[in-house]
């Protein structure tokens, strides 16, 4: 070990200090080889940390009641000290900004600092989905433009308005998203300068569409008739602003911002495992090679570990503190793992990963956090000894059934299906219930009809269904209706119109066929 | 590189818009809450919040998600005994099937069917004394010493030296530099440019004279231009301010507190509140308040706050006195023309029988009349004496006369409320 001279021993803070550090933690990420955006450090109060919070970490977004339901509750929580605060929040831009609490001590802005502005910086930078779906040199102006915007909106058409479309947006928000497509590019030069300009080609559009004046006893050639959608549509928010029939310019302005808005946050909701695994990874390499280096005390470690290992631990399932499984915990030792087969692979791994085992680590870490999303990153290197080691075990949930199944734990058969399972369970595609656009009666009663279709018979949640579908009654301004379809048939019938809403279900009867077949048996 | 930015000293209530869009929404539930919490606890504690609590489903925000049923996978950590093809129990009402996987946590947890949040003091006094209105709100004015206020009025042309209007004024100066210069200015650019033209030629070719001409009239436009003054007295414009008089707002507070024997501690406990109440209301009211306590039994006294509530007396009950004494202070010290007078009474009811009209002569010629509200609470569950009976009459021909009772410490709120309700919702209920 070389002579120790640390960059500082006490405990408190100071900006030359953090200076020092970011200077000697961005050299060794460096010296690693991560690529980042400029760092943007903010030291920020706890209260300025609440407020962050509360607007999901967006430095600047538009007014709503939610945003302040959040922040009641955090402040709730955090006084009665139920909560602790984040040490630091992240922001996806250009500069990268990250927020720093002044409460911190000087070895928890370190810290923050490798995890943050070297760790998650860099994520952003690389991973596949970031650099689609989001634009980080212009996310920061969009944001102001629709605060803006909607700030105008609610001078001239009132808050209560704009609060009941920005609901019913917030309701289908997990809708509002392109999965397939990469989205253009937003900006807020370009949205100014066009914002007017589609507003009224827009609404010529939509006119466009609905020339035809509604006729009755239409039903004769419905068949022969193309659905509107040719094919279904998954992007529920988009469908509306564009083929809404009664929403004003402005309201379609309103939908589409909280579109762009989805959008933006879509691939954080896709690599969580894999960004809190990645930053973790690097604030825990960047702070042991200063260590080496001997540039911070043996103090700074204890501090650093202490509270390394409470961010990276997993309580089992049967503990009081377990909500469900820990990012950071899957994410760090996935990514210390992939290290650990490159460098000191084991006879499995190579059975198991034969293209990594042996590789330089540095490049097949690299190469995994840019080109995976969590689903593909854990089908790809969750390896057995991962699996061993956090004792996964797989249920089978089967409301036909009377019992819960194992179906596979941390043994030879298992492997494969556990980390099929896991995988699937990170497929947001799998998580959220699968609902389209089907069609829309385009020369009858405009009514919109979408489809749920069901995978492996999981129904939706009926009372929260209805609601939703109220709020989009409210965008839609006619009738809406929702199919449950199973195997091409139709389940279940929520149909919201102007008097409210009407349930038709052909799976009660066949269900209390079954109970009283059962009876009978 | 990296960029530190010292973001503390920015504004650290971003949230308070969104919040109080939150408050505006809920705005029944909180009133509720604030009602509720309001007959529970004692007054003397309204100086803190309040938490109030919704139910969670109302407050929810919907979304598609998948309910119960259906076959699903799930992969959990921390296997201990279970081995494969293992059948085991449906938990009750945990993770069966909604959620994320993660039910058997959220579910079990406090308080969940409850969103539980804190109001401050004020947040809490605005949901108390909503739709509650002063009556007789005529702000009288001081007379004599009248205090001013400056208010700024736009720009004018005249003023003093020390109001002068830096950037109007500069603003004044330059338009009027362009404007006077602007021939000038347009004729020095023609010569320049011709001289320009004119030196590009060889100098053989040259017209010398002519040179000399465009050179003669270039520096004349140049003295033109710079003898235009770069401020000008005319361009001068000076901030005007306004005086305006300050309507005073001064109340004075007017507590009379029956400590015969035959009031008891908690029927002091109980006036006390309403007068805490009282008193809180009118703060919001007015800037400056003042409060005279005056207690009573054969004879009355003026006393402090701590005496008033909390020393003991016994004896029979005169309640002139009190209306005496305060006939008397209210001449001395706070004379109606420059204060807003308010009298609150409480009493048990009991009083030496050929007193009661003494009290009523005293209230319609002295007080009455220069008070702005006068209220008397009544704290006896039993039935009315004659003092009751006599204020009675009064309230039938004095309008901001009111009087109610109270028999336990639940009806003090809403007695308060009948008595400040806003006139049109009194008279539409």
């Amino acid at each position: 070990m070389t002579e120790r001279t640390p960059i500082s021993t006490g405990s408190d803070w100071t900006f030359e200090l953090i200076q020092d550090y970011d200077r000697e933690i961005g050299r060794v990420a460096r010296e690693f080889g991560l690529d980042t955006y400029p760092n943007q450090i903010e030291i920020i109060s706890a209260e300025q940390m609440l407020d962050a919070y509360s607007s999901v970490g967006m430095p600047v977004g538009y007014n709503h009641w939610s945003y302040g339901k959040h922040f009641v509750s955090n402040e709730q929580h955090y006084r009665r000290g139920q909560m602790g605060l984040a040490y630091e929040i992240v922001i996806n831009s250009n500069p990268c900004i990250a927020y720093l609490m002044e409460e911190n001590t000087m070895t928890m802005q370190a810290l923050v600092i490798a995890h943050a502005c070297y760790g998650h910086n860099s994520f952003f930078k690389g991973n596949y989905l970031f650099r689609t779906w989001t634009d980080a040199t212009s996310i920061i102006d969009y944001l102001v433009f629709a605060k803006n915007y909607i700030m105008k909106c609610e001078e001239r058409y009132g808050v209560d308005e704009v609060e009941a479309i920005l609901d019913s947006c917030h309701a289908l928000m997990n809708y509002g998203v392109d999965r397939y497509k990469r989205p253009y590019p937003i900006s807020a030069e370009e949205e100014k300068q066009r914002q007017r300009e589609r507003e009224e080609y827009l609404q010529k559009q939509v006119n466009e569409l609905w020339k035809t004046i509604p006729q009755l006893g239409d039903k004769a050639d419905h068949h022969d008739v193309k659905r509107y959608p040719e094919e279904p549509q998954e992007n529920l928010l988009y469908f509306i602003e564009k083929n809404a029939p009664l929403l004003e310019p402005w309201q379609r302005e309103v939908v589409r911002i909280v579109r762009k808005i989805a959008q933006y946050f879509y691939p954080q909701r896709q690599t969580q495992v894999m960004n809190e695994g990645w930053a973790t990874f690097w604030h825990y390499t960047l702070l042991n090679k200063l260590y080496e280096e001997g540039k911070v005390t043996d103090g700074f470690m204890l501090e650093f570990l202490q509270s390394h290992t409470s961010v990276v631990y997993q309580p089992p399932f049967d503990s009081r503190f377990y909500s469900g499984i820990n990012p950071y915990a899957l994410g760090f030792n996935m990514m210390s793992d992939i290290r650990r087969i490159c460098e000191n692979p084991t006879k499995e791994d190579k059975k198991w990963f034969p293209d990594i085992a042996g590789s330089d680590w540095k490049e097949t870490l690299t190469f995994a956090m840019q080109n995976f999303k969590d689903e593909s990153f854990v089908q790809q290197f969750l390896s057995p000894k991962v699996i061993r080691e956090f004792k996964f075990f797989s249920i089978l949930d089967d409301d036909k059934e009377r019992d819960l199944h194992i179906t596979a734990i941390h043994d030879d058969p298992g492997y494969r299906d556990i980390r099929e399972a896991l995988s699937k369970q990170y497929n947001l595609s799998m998580n959220e219930p699968n609902i389209q656009v089907y069609n829309v009666n385009v020369r009858g009663d405009r009514s919109i009809t979408l489809r749920h279709v069901r995978h492996n018979r999981r129904p939706l949640e009926t009372e929260s269904a209805e609601e939703v579908l109220k709020h989009l009654h409210r965008l839609w301004k006619f009738d809406v209706i929702l199919e449950s379809v199973q195997d091409n048939t139709v389940m279940d019938t929520i149909k919201c119109g102007a008097n409210g809403i009407e349930k038709k279900s052909t799976e009660k009867d066949e269900e209390e066929e079954e109970l009283s077949l059962i009876q009978r048996v | 590189m990296s960029y530190i930015v010292d973001r503390r000293l920015n504004g650290k209530n971003k949230s308070t818009v969104n919040r109080q869009r939150f408050l505006r929404r809920y705005r029944k539930h909180i009133k509720k809450a604030v009602d509720e919490a309001v007959t529970k606890r004692s007054i003397t504690d309204l100086d803190s919040g309040e938490s109030i609590s919704i139910p969670r489903r109302d407050i929810s925000e919907p979304f598609f998600h998948h309910g119960k049923g259906g076959k699903r996978d799930m992969v959990h950590p921390g296997n201990k005994e279970f081995v494969t093809g293992d059948h085991i129990q449906r938990p009750q009402g945990g993770s069966g099937g909604g959620g994320g996987g993660d039910g058997d946590a959220s579910d079990s947890g406090e308080g969940i069917d409850d969103f539980v949040f804190q109001i401050s003091q004020d947040e809490f006094l605005d949901f108390l004394f909503e739709d509650l209105e002063l009556p007789n709100l005529v702000k009288r004015q001081l007379q004599g010493i009248e205090s001013f206020k400056y208010v700024r009025a736009g720009v004018v042309n005249e003023g003093n030296p020390a109001k002068i209007n830096v950037v109007r004024s500069m603003r004044q100066a330059t338009s009027r530099r362009i404007a006077l210069t602007a021939s000038s200015r347009r004729r020095l650019r023609e010569a320049e440019e011709k001289l320009a033209a004119l030196q590009e030629q060889d100098p053989v070719l040259r017209d010398k004279r002519k040179e000399e001409e465009l050179e003669l009239e270039i520096a004349k436009l140049k003295r033109r231009i710079n003898k235009i003054p770069f401020v000008d007295t005319i361009d001068l414009r000076y901030n005007l301010h306004l005086k305006q008089p300050k309507p005073t707002s001064k109340a004075v507070m007017f507590c009379l507190m029956d400590v015969s024997g035959s009031m008891n501690q908690a029927m002091k406990d109980m006036a006390k509140r309403f007068f805490i109440l009282l008193y809180m209301f009118l703060k919001r009211n007015y800037e400056k308040i003042e409060v005279v306590f005056i207690r009573h039994h054969t004879s009355a006294k003026e006393v402090d706050e701590e005496e008033f509530f909390y020393s003991r007396e016994t004896g029979g009950t005169i309640v002139s006195s009190a209306l005496k004494m305060m006939r008397d202070i209210m001449k001395d010290r706070y004379p109606a023309d420059e204060w807003n007078i308010y009298g609150a009474q409480a009493s048990d009811g009991d009083n030496w029988n050929d007193d009661s009209p003494t009290c009523r002569e005293i209230l319609i010629k002295d007080i009455l009349p220069q008070v702005q509200y006068y209220s008397y609470i009544e704290i006896n569950p039993r039935r009315h004496q004659a003092l009751w009976r006599e204020y009675e009459t009064i309230e039938a021909t004095v309008e901001h006369f009111a009087m109610q009772q109270i028999s336990d410490p639940g009806d003090i709120y809403p007695v308060f409320r009948e008595l400040f309700q806003r006139k049109e919702t009194k008279r539409a209920s």
